[in-house]
Parts: C-alpha cells; structure tokens; sequence
C-alpha cells in the first residue's frame, strides 16, 4: 500500500508543479518517454543481470553457502546468544546470512524467516531483542557482488560496473554496524523502567 | 590494463574450474541460475514501467528540484548529495522503485559521475527495509516490533551517509 502512497503522490506532485511551471507538456512527454524507457532499461539489464544469477547458483551448487555459513557461525553465537543454544536456529540463522552475502534473496528469506519462527515461538507475539538483531541483520543489505546494480550501471553504459565494489562492502559494513549498534542501545533503553 | 578487465574473466573461470574440481554440472547450474534471473527481471520490469513513469514527469514538472531542494540542508550536514533525496525516500518502501529511481539519476549525471556512483553505493548497502519488516514478523506472527524499526532505518541512514563517504574516499568528488 505503501508504493501506491508514493506513487500517487509522485503523479499529483508533477501535475500540480507542471501547471504552476508551466512544463506541462514538458510532463506529458515524459510520461509516455519514462515509460518506454523502462522497457528499454529492462532488456538493458537481462543480459548481466542472467549471468551473475547463473554464476551465483554455480557458486551454491559448489557449496560455497555452507562454507560461509560455518564461517559465520561463531560471529553470530555472540550476536544471537540466546536463539544460539538451539542448533537448528543457529544453523537457519547462518546459511540466511550466507545467502544474504551471496545476494540469493529467494533462498535467504525463507531461511530468514525459519529463524525467525524458531525464536518467536512462545513469546506471544513480541519481538524478542534478538529477532530485532535478526531482522535488523536482514534490513541492513550485505551483499559482496551486487548483481542488479552492476547490470543498471551496464545499462546505463558503464564500462566497469564492478569498481564500486569496495564502495558498496565499506558502506554495508557501516551501515550494519550502526543498525546492530542501535539495536542494542534500544534495547537497553527500552528496558529501564 | 584494467584491474576490474583481470577481475571479471578470473572470476568465471575461475568459478567453472573450481565448480568442474567438485564435479558440480556447471553448465547447467550456470543456465538454471539465468533462468532465475529472468524470472527476477520478469518481475521488475512491470515495476519500472509504473515507477519510471512518474520518476521522469517528476523531474520534468520540477517536483523532483523542489524535492532536493527541501531535502538539502539536512542532507548536507550528513554529506549525502541532495540530488539524492528522491532515492533515500523510496529505498525502504520498494525496490524496484529505488531501482528506477538510481537509474533516472545515472542517466542523467551518468554513471560514473558522483553522483550516479553514490546512487549506486546506497542501492547495494541498503534494503528495502519495510517490506523485510513485514515479511518476516507477519510470518512470525509478531505484533509488537519493538525497537526494530527505528535500528532498522538508523542503519539505512547509516548507509546512505557512508555510501557518499565511500564513493569519495574511493573516487574522490
């Protein structure tokens, strides 16, 4: 329901603003350019964007999601503590973390939400401090090979869709340290009376 | 020669020598994964059509100006190029919408520019955080988030300062 806000927003906002401009026929040509435009961009993108997937899934078929996922094993014990002491969580929480990495948003979700099942169970219907660092792990992308944006960056003509990649690691790294940072302050917070 | 011209090419093959070495059928994993891919652009571009749409009469009618505009003072205390404002309000509602978004912005700064690699940057160290929100609690059955949401977006804020932190201690302006 959200887009829908977004998107009527977005289309009253232009209308009102192309009157008050006087660019309304500035307006209407782009409605109809943006949306072939976005076609174009479409089949831009396939082609990249069917390769990395192609790639990723060799890269699961070899095994490489449960090699990182026993790499993350021990760094996510101290995260999730709690949900640790039940392997099968420990074991949903890993291989979601691994697929998140490996950009295999199909396969990390229901991973993600297994965990997340497990440590919900009997808690009548609040979330615990450590399904919000779960969830929170989720929210905050940390993806080493961003496909979609290296195919859009293609489309767009660019010669090494790839040399954003340190960029992208810094700033995910940041950016999950600053959510995981305050999931615990609000936590603690949360918690004095 | 190009770092990134070495990286790609070892990267395939590596992938297909270390996949065959496992006596994985790379070939056919190769070509199932692409089949996914489709599957995901078959998805997205519906989205682009809709959001495409009104991301450019936006920018024709000014909107889009006016937007930035507004958002700049904040955005520049954090270092975020206000160019960017229309992004940062749609990446944790959709994310084809933040998709169509970054590529308005590289088509017209163009993708290498600042601001086309920062656009870039945010979409791949952010997530479309209200959709994973619902997503998982719906399916856990959770009512009560707690503290979730607002960790949740101060890591987005996070990301999108540090994306513009990134591209310029990587690229420079």
């Amino acid at each position: 329901m959200a887009m829908s806000w977004v998107w009527t927003g977005m289309v009253a906002l232009s209308l009102v603003f192309g009157i008050a401009t006087g660019n309304l026929d500035a307006v209407a040509s782009a409605a109809m350019e943006g949306a072939g435009s976005a076609v174009e961009l479409g089949l831009a993108m396939a082609g990249v964007l069917c390769l990395w997937s192609g790639v990723m899934e060799v890269m699961d078929a070899c095994g490489i999601s449960g090699a990182l996922a026993k790499v993350f094993r021990p760094l996510l014990r101290r995260l999730l503590p709690e949900a640790s002491r039940d392997g099968e969580t420990l074991a949903a929480v890993s291989a979601n973390v691994s697929a998140n990495l490996l950009g295999l948003g199909n396969a990390a979700t229901p991973l993600g939400i297994r965990a997340a099942r497990r440590m919900a169970a009997g808690c009548g219907g609040t979330a615990s401090d450590e399904l919000c660092v779960l969830v929170v792990l989720n929210t905050a992308s940390i993806q080493l090979l961003p496909a979609t944006i290296a195919s859009l960056r293609t489309a767009m003509g660019c010669k090494t869709p790839f040399d954003i990649l340190p960029a992208v690691w810094l700033s995910s790294v940041l950016s999950v340290a600053a959510g995981l940072a305050a999931a615990k302050l609000l936590a603690r917070w949360g918690r004095r009376p | 020669m190009n770092l990134s011209s070495l990286v790609l090419p070892l990267l395939l093959a590596a992938v297909a020598v270390w996949g065959m070495g496992r006596r994985v059928d790379v070939y056919a994993a190769l070509t199932r994964g692409a089949g996914d891919g489709l599957a995901v652009l078959l998805r997205i571009i519906p989205a682009l059509v809709g959001l495409l749409t009104a991301v450019s009469m936006f920018r024709a009618s000014g909107a889009m100006e006016w937007l930035s505009g507004l958002c700049a003072p904040a955005l520049g205390l954090l270092g975020i190029p206000p160019e960017t404002a229309p992004l940062l309000l749609v990446r944790p509602v959709s994310g084809s919408g933040a998709l169509a978004v970054a590529g308005d912005l590289m088509a017209v700064h163009g993708p290498d520019s600042y601001v086309g690699r920062v656009a870039a940057v945010m979409l791949g160290s952010t997530e479309t955080t209200f959709y994973t929100i619902a997503v998982y609690f719906g399916a856990a059955g959770i009512h009560k988030t707690r503290h979730t949401i607002p960790a949740a977006l101060t890591a987005d804020l996070a990301g999108f300062a540090a994306s513009a932190l990134a591209v310029r201690l990587f690229f420079g302006r």
